[in-house]
Parts: structure tokens; sequence; C-alpha cells
């Protein structure tokens, strides 16, 4: 710890230069906090366009193969790339997120995803979410597998967290989870009922039951405090309506609360753009006003966390990616490889992570997807291992029990 | 002395089979499981019912819905939604959406006729031209000012009134400045406005507020209904089943106005018939070609391949040809590739929708059709077989192996376990086989096996949303005069109807419903119902004692756990949660 705080001091010293430090650096080294790491990890269902999303302008393939939905090469404005490192390009929706990345806090890594061959969202989202491709009678999921070993007695009930009505399959597992809808609506409203609801759940039979109905009870009292406080976002920062902005929005609520939350998934559909995925001009279209209210969202979670965003690290990932040729119908159909964003106060951020395939006729993945070089689990195993402090990935990642890391993360 | 011996013998009976998990339900609990897997849960009197004529005699008459006769009140709740019999280009007709409006308003669309819905768009269009020229865009002024209409005291008892407040003021609006009325609303209460109003004046406020929102609302409603109030409750099962296998999302574009027609014509008529037709019926339908783009799917070569700056090159489109696959006949172990979709995909090119934005028919394009040799599954289909070409797909699959299982094995996890014995699906995969994959045929091996009325499968299923809600309601009486406030209450509880995005449909896996969020809006749900605090639908509170245990007998028709008649007693004296919400809140009331 020592050691990371001397490291948070010199380093805060030589990027900023001496009196500009900002304050996160200045309280993650003199306060010895016992506030968790959290990792976010979001989840784009069904099948971001990687190839549009983070831009390989710098590949004259790439035209090539999209004759009509390529996103053009940097030349400022909102219809073209936004220049990464001169090869790659953010598309011009993600504006927001560029900051970030030039603050070096946002990681990028390309032709990354699961090694499975399937092109089935179902399949490959459940693979993802387990961490195990190709092995179907996996039950829990490797976020909830994730959580560091905990010699606490008593355990926060909101240490893992699935966004939405339902309990997201990474998530699920022998450590306690639970799924919020809603941060403010998360109790019984009457309350002489919630009192023998919770007694009548603690001692049923109904194994399944109880087991939920335990852990919503205590998640249901630690939230009564938050309950209690309308939350304004700090720093100005503005969610973006929808379900993503909405769900790191009460992320973030939860982190400041200091109730014990380590990691939480959420997830956000809409990204299987068969059909038309760009519009009239290239900065415009269906990937483009989802990747505008993706972008907005991570950035406002950013913004809003501020100094807080030391302990937490977000990463982004998706089935699988599209396939490098565009199809019939200006859209794109199920392919490979895709892209993963990762942010946070420990990433090394500015940077294109990943060895680049490729897009010639060769170089593709069955003659139509963008080949892997980046198994997803690499970074995922990084996050785990050097964020949440998990060392037992053998545990977290069965039959992939060395990752090869990646170096998003010091040390 | 007889009596004595017969007692222990009775009493070791049940536990000699524990150990066989297999061993069969007694009688009553055979009715009670019946009941509770083919219908949406028991009403009062049902229990009896079933008893009397024999539970095989009454599954059997389940699987034949055209010898039931059909309650009369669930015409009389679907008379008003409209938007459920209408044809596809009827249904954007009447109830068109901004885009259409703004097209009647430019004058490339005629006014509709019916006066209704010609007010409301007549309403709509002026506002959208005056607000074209304004420039802040401020509201319009009504043409008759909601004050010089209503007295103040109305407009705040409208506002801020009880509902029966409310039913009181709109009672006393003379019938002739109704319209005025309603058009001079706020948007804002004209929703507030809508459990405290009959369903025709309710329509109209609909119309005003927003034409396009009617049609998911019928779904919603017409749904609620049928389960509600239908005496054939397994073809309405069956119905939910089978849309939900064959999911198509609602919000996606024209699918807003291609899903009534969808269920109506594609699911509907076939739950309980031959495979390959209800197959066929989604192949063609516009909401399934729509929404895994099927009709956009072009084959290369073809004289519709040619781009221009407006129409730019179209191609082959793979969506349905690979859900068709996974999702709909073989399952993603069925044994096709990569290579397979693709030849599914050349087949299929050329099946169509005509002009789709117009709620348009299926139909078969010849000219955008890939005329080429394709080989489906090892099955050479020649070239030049046109239309032909798709049909032999759809053949080669009802017919598979593969599907034949994949079908026994979702019907089963829907009805029996979440993990069916393999045993049971090759009964059912034989029935299918032999029967030529007729579904009621399937369902009888299903419904009378002995997997089916086993201790393993007695209790195993956490009801999905829909049922949780549904089965509250029937089995307490509940009057539902409005809807549509059940169907966001399921949405809260995690099933949003007809609003599933991925092709998959929901799980029908009980992990997919047992969560903190849902299983606290279950309970608030519960307790909401039992306080008459559900929008729309009333609860007859006076037929329930404070007894725990004979609400328990009321509502789950059979007796509660020890732990939860114990927990309700427990309350305190002076607690004021209604025993019979809590019931429906319990552990014991979440199973089916």
């Amino acid at each position: 710890m020592t050691t990371r705080r001397l490291f948070l001091k010199g380093s805060g010293l030589a990027m900023f230069g001496v009196g500009a430090a900002p304050m996160w650096l200045a309280r993650a080294a003199d306060a010895p906090s016992a506030r968790k790491k959290v990792l976010v990890a979001v989840f784009q269902r069904g099948a971001v366009d990687g190839l549009n999303v983070v831009v390989p302008f710098g590949e004259r393939n790439y035209y090539a193969l999209r004759p009509t939905i390529a996103i053009p090469a940097p030349k400022g404005g909102t219809e073209s790339a936004i220049d990464l490192d001169g090869f790659f390009g953010l598309h011009p929706a993600l504006a927001p997120l560029k900051p970030i990345y030039d603050a070096n806090k946002l990681a990028i890594v390309h032709a990354v995803g699961s090694p499975d061959p399937t092109r089935s969202h179902f399949d490959a989202q459940d693979y993802m979410e387990s961490g195990t491709p190709g092995r179907k009678a996996t039950t829990d999921g490797w976020l909830n597998r994730a959580l560091p070993p905990s010699a606490e007695v008593r355990k926060s009930p909101v240490r893992a967290v699935s966004l939405g009505p339902s309990l997201s399959r990474a998530v699920r597992g022998h450590n306690e989870a639970v799924a919020i809808n809603n941060l403010n609506e998360f109790k019984v409203s009457d309350v002489d009922g919630a009192a023998t609801f919770e007694s009548m759940y603690a001692s049923t039979l109904d194994k399944a039951l109880s087991g939920t109905g335990r852990e919503t009870f205590d998640a249901v009292k630690l939230m009564q405090s938050i309950q209690a406080q309308p939350y304004t976002p700090a720093a100005g920062a503005k969610y973006p309506g929808g379900r993503l902005g909405q769900s790191l929005m009460q992320v973030a609520r939860l982190i400041k609360a200091d109730v014990g939350l380590e990691v939480a998934f959420a997830d956000v559909g809409g990204w299987d753009t068969h059909v038309n995925e760009v519009g009239q001009t290239p900065g415009a279209g269906q990937l483009a006003n989802l990747l505008g209210n993706f972008g907005q969202a991570l950035a406002a979670f950013y913004q809003d966390l501020g100094d807080r965003m030391e302990d937490v690290a977000v990463v982004t990932m998706s089935e699988f990616g599209r396939t490098a040729r565009e199809n019939g119908n200006r859209g794109t159909d199920h392919g490979h490889a895709n892209v993963m964003f990762a942010f946070g106060g420990g990433i090394r951020g500015g940077k294109v992570y990943g060895e680049w395939p490729g897009l010639a006729p060769e170089q593709l993945y069955e003659n139509r997807d963008l080949a892997l070089t980046t198994d997803f689990r690499d970074v995922l195993g990084e996050l785990v291992g050097k964020h949440l402090g998990n060392g037992q990935l053998a545990g977290v990642f069965p039959e992939y029990a060395r990752p090869r890391f990646r170096g998003l993360i010091e040390g | 002395m007889r009596k004595l011996l017969v007692v222990p013998a009775l009493f070791l009976c049940p536990l000699l089979f524990i150990g066989a998990r297999s061993s069969k339900l007694s009688k009553d609990d055979q009715v009670i499981h019946a009941l509770n897997r083919l219908t949406f849960g028991p009403r009062p009197g049902d229990v009896e019912a079933v008893r009397k004529m024999g539970v095989k005699k009454w599954i059997d008459l389940q699987l034949h819905p055209e010898r039931l006769a059909e309650n009369p009140e669930l015409a009389q709740k679907l008379a008003p939604l409209e938007s459920l019999r209408l044809s596809q280009a009827d249904t954007q007709r009447t109830y068109p959406n901004p885009q259409m409006i703004r097209a009647i308003a430019a004058g490339r669309q005629p006014m509709p006729s019916d006066p209704v819905t010609r007010a409301a768009v007549e309403r709509v269009v002026r506002r959208f031209k005056v607000k074209k020229d304004i420039a802040d865009n401020g509201p319009l002024e009504p043409a008759v000012a909601l004050d010089q209409l209503l007295t103040r005291e109305q407009i705040r008892t409208l506002r801020a009134g009880t509902v029966e407040q409310k039913r009181a003021v709109i009672a006393a609006i003379p019938e002739d400045q109704m319209d005025a009325v309603a058009i001079a609303l706020s948007p804002g209460l004209r929703l507030q406005l809508l459990p405290a109003v009959d369903p025709t004046l309710r329509r109209k406020l609909m119309l005003l507020t927003a034409p396009q929102q009617l049609v998911a609302f019928d779904l919603s409603e017409g749904k609620l209904y049928r389960a509600i109030l239908s005496n054939r409750q397994l073809e309405e099962q069956l119905v939910d089943f089978w849309y939900n296998h064959f999911n198509v999302f609602l919000d996606k574009g024209a699918d807003r106005y291609l899903v009534p027609t969808y269920e109506r014509e594609a699911i509907r008529p076939h739950v309980l018939g031959k495979f390959r037709d209800l197959l066929e019926a989604t192949a063609k339908s516009p909401a399934m070609l729509f929404f895994l783009d099927n009709w956009e799917s072009v084959g290369p070569d073809t004289s519709q391949r040619r781009g221009n700056a407006k129409r730019p090159t179209r191609g082959l489109n793979e969506n349905y040809a690979r859900e068709l696959m996974e999702l709909h006949t073989l399952g993603v172990d069925g044994g096709y590739t990569q290579k397979d979709v693709t030849q599914v995909a050349r087949c299929f090119t050329g099946w169509t929708i005509r002009a789709p934005r117009q709620g348009g028919d299926f139909f078969y394009n010849d000219r955008v059709h890939d005329k080429g040799e394709k080989t489906v599954l090892g099955v050479k289909i020649p070239a030049g077989g046109g239309q032909d070409d798709a049909e032999k797909v759809l053949d080669i699959l009802a017919r598979h192996l593969a599907t034949a299982r994949f079908i026994s094995k979702r019907l089963a996890q829907r009805f029996v376990t979440d993990d069916p014995p393999q045993k049971l699906i090759d009964k059912m995969a034989k029935t299918f086989r032999e029967k030529n994959g007729d579904i009621r045929e399937v369902m009888k091996t299903m419904l009378t096996s002995d997997e089916f009325f086993s201790q393993t499968a007695y209790r195993a299923k956490v009801k999905t949303p829909f049922e949780m809600i549904v089965s509250a309601v029937r089995a307490t009486g509940a009057q539902v005069d409005f809807a549509f406030p059940l169907a966001r209450q399921i949405a809260e509880l995690g099933e949003p109807l007809y609003r599933k995005l991925e092709p998959t449909g929901y799980s029908d896996a009980n992990s997919e419903w047992v969560n903190s969020a849902a299983l606290l809006a279950r309970m608030n749900f519960a307790l909401a119902l039992a306080q008459n605090k559900v929008p729309g639908s009333k609860l007859d509170v006076s037929q329930f004692t404070g007894d725990p245990a004979e609400v328990a007998r009321q509502v789950l028709f059979t007796d509660a756990q020890p732990a939860t008649l114990a927990a309700i007693e427990k309350q305190a004296q002076n607690a004021k949660a209604p025993v019979v919400g809590l019931m429906l809140g319990s552990p014991d009331f979440q199973r089916r």
C-alpha cells in the first residue's frame, strides 16, 4: 500500500506539475481508506460493430470492405473518425470519451473477444457472462466469481449488483448478488408488510426463494439510508436518458454511499445492426445514436465519480463483433472479434492495445470477420487480478488459468 | 382394529416413494398440478369442477378448445379493443404514428374516415401545423378552454380527486360536451383519467394523446383479458408459449403495426395444430420478415442489386436464416453450420413484404431471389426452384430429428420442469415424428405422462411475472375494468409484454425470474392488489377473513407452508397489511 501511495504522489507531481495535483490523488495518497475497489462491467447486447466503434482508418481494406457504411478517416467535425493514434479513430458519436482517453485513463483493446466460434447471440452472451466459452454447464458468472475472498464476518449484501429488473448471468453465483432496478423503489412499500415478508422468506423451506429473499431484505435495509437522500450527480455530470445512463447513475450512487459495492453489471441492448447501421451521413443513423447515448453515459459516470474514480474500473464488452464486410442492407451480420474499453483510476489509458490482425482477405477469420488476437479473459483477468486484487484467477476463469495480461494496469 | 392397520399403511406409502422421485402425485395434488400448469392459475370453484370431471377428461377438453364454450364476459372486454381485429393496413390508418400524421398534415395522406380517429388526427394535424408556425413551439390553445366547460371545482377534482370523485365529475358532463372536454384536457390529465372512465372515452383520450400507442395498449389488454377470463386456458398458455418461441419485438419500427396480425393469424390458429403450418405462418408473416430483416435480403446478381444514390446496393442478410435454425427449429446444437446459415439465407431471398411501411402483406419477389443451387443440411436444392426453395427448407427443418427434440424439450421446460427428464423428451419427440409434428399429440403425450404428474414436477416452476399477476387476479376474483396498469406491473416484475428485444424470447427457467428487484416487485404488487391500489382492478376484500390458514386455502387452493402461516400470524396485532396480500406475495404463491 505504501508503495502505491508513494507512486501516486510521485506520478501526481509528474503528470500535473507542482500544485496541480487533482483531488483524487491527494485523497488516495493520504486517506487510509477502507473503501473497496469496484469493477463495473457494461455489456452491449446484440453484438456491437467494433470496426465502426474504433475505426481502423489506417487500413485500406476497411474502406474496400465497407463501401457505404465506413466511417471516414479523421478530418475534424462530426462526420469522420476522431483520431486516436494515427491508425485508429473513435466513432464521432463517442466524442465524450475522447477527453478520458487524452487523460490516459481510457484504454482500448481491439481484435478482442471470445475464442468460441459461435455466432449465436444467446450462446455467445452466455459464454461471455459465464466466462467459460464453449462450456454450457457452467452455472455461475465470472463477475460473481471475481469477488475477492472476504474474511469479513458480515459481508455487504450489495457486494455484487446487477442493474435492471433481472439478475444478469454474469453476477449469478454462490456469492450474494442482488438485482436493483431502481434504487428508490428497492423496498416493500408497506412497512408492516415488509416485516412480515422478511420473516416469511427467511424461514421458508423453498430454498431458491429463501436465499434470494434473505439477500433482498439485507440489501433493502442498507438502501434505506441512500433512499432518504435525494441524489444529484456531482460536477454537473449529465446522465443521458435510457437504460445505461440510469443504471450507471445508480452504480455511482451506490459507490459514493460506501455500502460495500465491489462488482456491478449493467447492460444495454439494440446493437444488432443488420440493416441501415449508418444513416444518411457517416455520423448519423442507428449506430451513431446508440453510441452517442453510450458515450454520454460512460462520460457522465466518469465525471460524476470524480476523485472516486480512483477506486473504480469500468470495462465494456459485447458477445462478438460483426462481419468485416457490410451486408446487403447497409448493415453487418454476426462476426467474430470486437473491441473493448476499460477506464478508471488504475488503467493505463491513452492507448489502443492488442495486435492488429489486418483486414486483407487472407487475414479475416473464416474469410469474413475480424480475427481474434486477444482473449476477452486476458482483459477481464487483468482487471480482476490487479484491480480487484483477486489473485485466484483459476477459479474465476477455469480452464484459462494463465491469462496473458496486456499491461492495462500498472504492476 | 382394521382401522389401526390402515392408518400406518397410508402413512408409510408416500414415504416409501420419496426416494423414487418420479412417484406419482395424489389425486388431489394432480388436480392442483394440472390447473397450475394448464391454466393461468385456478379460480374459485375450478378445483372442485376438475375433480368432479376427472383430471384426464379435463386435460383432454383443454386440448380441444373448440369444444369449450367461451366466457361471454371475455367477448365483452375484447369488444372495445378494435386494433386487435383490424388488418395491418387499417391499423396504420386508424392509429397513425407521428410520421403519418405529418404526412396527412402535408396532404400526402388522406384523412381517416372514422369520425373519432378523424377528430383525433385533425387535432394533432392542427397542432402540428400551428407548431410549425410558432417559433417557440408553445402549446396550442385548445379550441375551447377547459375552464369554459367545467367549473373550477370540477377541474380540481379531475386533477386531485379520488377515482370515484373523478367518475362523478365525468358523469355530470353533458354528452354533447364530452368531446370538447376531452380535447381541452391536457395530455397528462387525460392519462391520469384513464382508470376513471369507460372504455369508449378511454380510447378517445388515448387517441387524442398518442394514437399509435393504442395498438400496444390493445395488445397488452387483450392478452391480459384472455388469460384472466378465457375458458380455453391451455390455448392461451400456448399462444403465450409460441409467441415467445417465435418472438417478435413490438417496438422495432413497422412491427408496432404488424404484431397484432402476427399473433392473431400466424400464431393463434396453429398453437395446437401442425408445427410445419405454424413454422410457415411465422416465416411468411410480415412481422417476422421485418423483425429478422429477411424482407430486405436479396440474392447476388439479381436485378434489384444494383444500387443508386437513393437505394444503395442490397444483398444477402442472414439474420432470419440463423434464428430459424437456432431458435425456431433445430436448436443451437442441432448440427447446422455457418455454411448452412448462408445457404438457407439464399433460399429465403425474395420472401418479402409488399410496401412494408404501409402494412403490406407477404409476397414472393422472384426478381431478387437467388436462383442458384443450394445445399442445406446435406440436402441438395436444385437451381431454379424459386419460392419453393424456402418451402423445401421448412420441410427439411420441420421433419428433422433435432427439431422434434428441441421443440419437445422447450415444451417440457415450460410445462414440466426446468430440466425435464430425457425419457420424457424422447417420448414427446417420438410422437412429434410419428404424428407429423402434430402439436396437440405432442402435448397429449406430455400431459398424460408419469413425468408430468411426478413429485419432481410438482410446484417446481416459479411463475413468470405474467403468470404471477394473472393468477393473483384469478384466485381472488378481482374485477378488472382496465387491464393496462396490470401490464405495467408485469413489466416491473421483469417481463414487459411483447417487448423482449432479443429473438430468443424470455427464458422459461426459474432463474430468469428469481432476483431481488423482481421479488420486491412481486410483494409490492401483491399488497397493492389487496389494498385496491392497482388502478382499474377491484378486489372484494370482504370475502377474506383474517385467518391465514383459511385465506391460504382460498388463494393457494391448498395449505400454505407452516413458515408462511407463522409469519403472518406473528404479524403485530395492529399491523395493517392485509392477509390476502401477504399470501399473494408469499413464497408459496410464487410457485405453480
